[in-house]
């Protein structure tokens, strides 16, 4: 997996950075992976108690490059290697929060997270709990996740439903350009510890995104916050398509297809599944009728399921249909060459939107 | 820091002391111990004086502090014990046995160095200068923690095994990397030093080159567990080696050479020689708690055998023997023990006041919508009761 991802070279210079940088400024197309790295560059300049640290993301720039270029300019001690022990990373990021600092964590992949668990569960979900609002732990636990990028095992889970179960943590995940530079920002502001979830599938996307206009307009807080907040990803009027991470992609195109047969599906991108939009989710869900829960992670006991509950809570009057899900099958991940029948495609919700229960 | 760098550290330190950096690293031959049972001082050949293993008699001044503080931290652990019997707290894990070990690890630090206890370490987080009944919220089961660490320097008391001792590295790196001149003492079991977090807490600091103290209390079980079933290894102490630290054993009811190796191990960290790792050997006088049966799992005969090399009674015989302790000053630390036990049989008998609606404040900086509505659920099935 390591070795396939390696795309661009290791070893770019602050001068390649600066000039990406003004390419961005100059409007080209800048990738979902760039516009993290310039967030942490910026979020770097902005507090200097902000520190990033985790499996090689010095020198290499970490294994997707995100990292990338952040120890040649902010030096060794904002932008550090440790020792391979994920729950060592946790811990010390805990400490580290305690006394001051912002650390923002690289989990190298997302399955590889779960030697930290028990941190994250224990002690960055619950410090400002017990300790009655005394100690709050202002951390980013970076997880570049889930599948479609033809991963080896245990590089390719959906584990947002473990984060998202246990309070305490507030659970990003960006789908396009601007949200990946936005979110990571607030992510890195907030006071409280959030796991910010990365698309993989999305690292190499492209946008034609100003990132040096978003920046300014971050920074004089003139953007509209994302935390919380659901984004209409493509307006529409007769079924609502609830997403959130790499199933916005596969939601719009469904969408796509859908109105080429006469159907015109909203898509609701949830960006911050903790904490969740009701507002927004289920202001679409009255005015269409209709809904489907998309997403990547199987399906049972999943967030996926936490929206539909919400949305048959809050809107069954306005129901047409019961609320259906898409999702992964309830099975570890599959193989590469099999990937494709486990996640959800767009033939698969257009099957789903069948089954709302249209009137002739 | 590469590996070769650490090894340099450790050169560096061995060099001070004339000898390799495995002898500096390793145990001194012998357990740490200054006092005998009895009181007496133990003859200089056996009371560390190896090369870089050299333990010098602490002041008199500070050894009549750590017994003050010894025999208050006996009586806080027998009151709160009274008090659990008397159906005032569900659960008190006792260290009793254990107060010299506490008082040491907690009283050689400075204002703004950081303790990291776990649930076993009331008596360590008193002496590091916590309320007494703010110590007590967690178990009087109010709040999971009842005092706010930063002012106190002392974080809550941890209860999954070893994971705080990470966090103490996190505070000594955060620490360094803004030129602060803190030290941090972290504190564990036996059993707890099985716990992957333990080994990656060692090794983190040593790498990191950080002034962490790993104080493990050695007191012979984990819960049921004896320690011949946690580690094969000669001895805790020996495990620092590994990570390219030094490590110690000392006796753990011997307070003189507890704070004497604590008090080195102090300076030794905030000079700049990074972390170290000490094991007290030590006991267990009472079950793990009130919940535990300690007699199917020990002979009463080796619990029997421990009475006989009490800590408060071997520092009370030698300070007897060195004419410190006149009957006013006895007195007086009596007193103060008292008054501490007094608060707490106060507080404790007092009835807990906490607000149910609180229960939604700190989960998160601001309260999300979701956890507005579920408060205002809890407050209206509230008002409903009071009406
Ligand atoms: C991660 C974790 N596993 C299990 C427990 C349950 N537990 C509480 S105390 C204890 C024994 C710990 O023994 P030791 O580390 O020797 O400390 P002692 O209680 O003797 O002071 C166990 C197993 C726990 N608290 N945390």
């Amino acid at each position: 997996m390591t070795a396939t991802t390696s795309r661009v070279n290791p070893n770019v210079s602050a001068a390649t950075a600066r000039a990406a940088a003004k390419a961005a400024s100059e409007n080209q197309p800048v990738t979902f992976g760039k516009a993290l790295n310039t967030a942490l560059a910026d979020g770097l300049v902005a507090d200097e108690s902000v520190v990033i640290f985790g499996e090689d993301v010095g020198t290499l720039g970490g294994v997707f490059r995100i990292t990338d270029g952040l120890t040649a300019r902010f030096g060794a001690e904002r932008c550090f290697d440790t020792p391979l022990a994920e729950s060592g990373i946790v811990g010390m990021a805990v400490g580290m929060a305690i006394n001051g600092m912002r650390p923002v964590i690289e989990m190298q992949f997302d399955a590889f997270a779960y030697p930290a668990f028990e941190q994250v569960a224990s002690h960055v979900a619950k410090m400002r709990n017990r300790t009655q609002g005394k100690l709050s732990l202002p951390m980013v636990i970076r997880i570049p996740y889930a599948g479609g990028v033809g991963g080896v095992e245990h590089h390719c889970d959906s584990s947002e439903g473990y984060y998202a179960h246990t309070p305490g943590l507030k659970v990003f995940t960006p789908s396009c350009v601007e949200d990946a530079y936005l979110m990571l920002r607030e992510a890195i502001d907030s006071d409280d510890p959030v796991v910010f979830f990365e698309p993989k599938k999305l690292y190499w996307s492209k946008e034609q995104v100003d990132l040096e206009q978003l920046a300014q307009e971050y920074e004089a807080k003139k953007s509209a916050p994302t935390e919380g907040r659901a984004r209409i990803a493509r307006a529409g009027s007769d079924a609502t398509l609830i997403t959130y991470g790499p199933s916005v992609s596969t939601a719009m195109e469904a969408a796509k297809m859908a109105a080429e047969e006469g159907i015109n599906l909203e898509v609701i991108d949830v960006r911050s599944i903790v904490p969740f939009d009701d507002e927004a989710v289920c202001a679409s869900v009255r005015k269409t009728g209709r809904a489907i829960v998309v997403a990547e992670a199987q399906g049972f006991a999943s967030v996926a399921s936490e929206i539909v509950a919400r949305v048959q809570e809050r809107c069954f009057h306005s129901l047409a249909a019961p609320v259906l899900r898409v999702t992964g099958f309830d099975i570890p991940y599959p193989a590469p060459t099999l990937e494709k029948f486990h996640l959800p495609s767009a033939e698969r919700i257009l099957d789903a939107v069948d089954q709302l229960q249209w009137e002739a | 820091m590469s590996a070769e760098a650490t090894s340099d550290r450790m050169s560096e330190v061995s060099k001070k002391f004339g000898i390799s950096p495995e002898d500096y690293m390793l145990p001194a031959r012998h357990m740490i111990n200054l006092l005998n049972p009895d009181g007496s001082l133990r003859p200089e050949s056996e009371q560390g004086t190896e090369p870089g293993h050299e333990y010098p008699l602490p002041s008199p001044a500070r050894l009549m502090e750590a017994y003050a503080a010894l025999v208050t931290g006996r009586r806080v652990n027998d009151q709160n014990s009274a008090l659990v019997r008397q159906g005032r707290m569900a659960v008190y894990p006792s260290s009793h046995g254990q107060e010299a070990c506490q008082i040491a690890a907690a009283l050689c630090l400075e204002e703004n160095d950081w303790l990291f206890p776990t649930y076993r370490d009331t008596v360590a987080v008193l002496t590091k200068g916590v309320a007494p009944m703010e110590v007590m919220t967690s178990f009087r089961g109010e709040w999971h923690c009842g005092y706010d660490p930063k002012a106190y320097k002392c974080a809550p008391m941890s209860t999954p095994l070893t994971t705080q001792l990470l966090h103490a590295v996190g505070v000594a790196h955060a620490a360094k990397l803004r030129g602060e001149n803190t030290v941090v003492v972290a504190m564990c079991g036996d059993g707890a030093t099985s716990e992957g977090d333990f080994h990656e807490a060692l090794n983190f600091a040593a790498v990191f080159n950080l002034p962490v103290i790993f104080f493990v209390q050695n007191n012979k079980y984990a819960i049921s567990v004896p320690l011949s079933h946690q580690s094969a290894a000669p001895s805790l102490a020996h495990k620092a080696v590994g990570y390219g630290m030094a490590g110690e054993r000392v006796d753990g009811n011997d307070l003189m050479a507890l704070m004497a190796i604590m008090t080195r191990a102090v300076r030794m960290a905030r000079e700049g020689n990074g972390p170290l790792l000490i094991e007290a050997h030590t006991y267990r006088m009472q079950a793990h708690t009130n919940a535990d049966d300690d007699k199917r799992y020990r002979e009463d005969s080796e619990v029997q055998a421990w009475i006989a090399k009490d800590p408060v009674t071997r520092m009370k015989a030698y300070l007897d023997d060195a004419g410190l302790l006149t009957d006013q000053v006895v007195a007086k630390i009596a007193e103060d023990a008292e008054a501490v036990a007094k608060t707490l049989r106060d507080g404790m008998n007092q009835d807990a006041n906490t607000d149910p609606r609180e229960l939604f404040e700190h989960v998160y900086s601001t309260k999300s919508t979701q956890l507005a509505e579920q408060q205002a659920m809890l407050a209206d099935e509230l008002d409903r009761e009071e009406a």
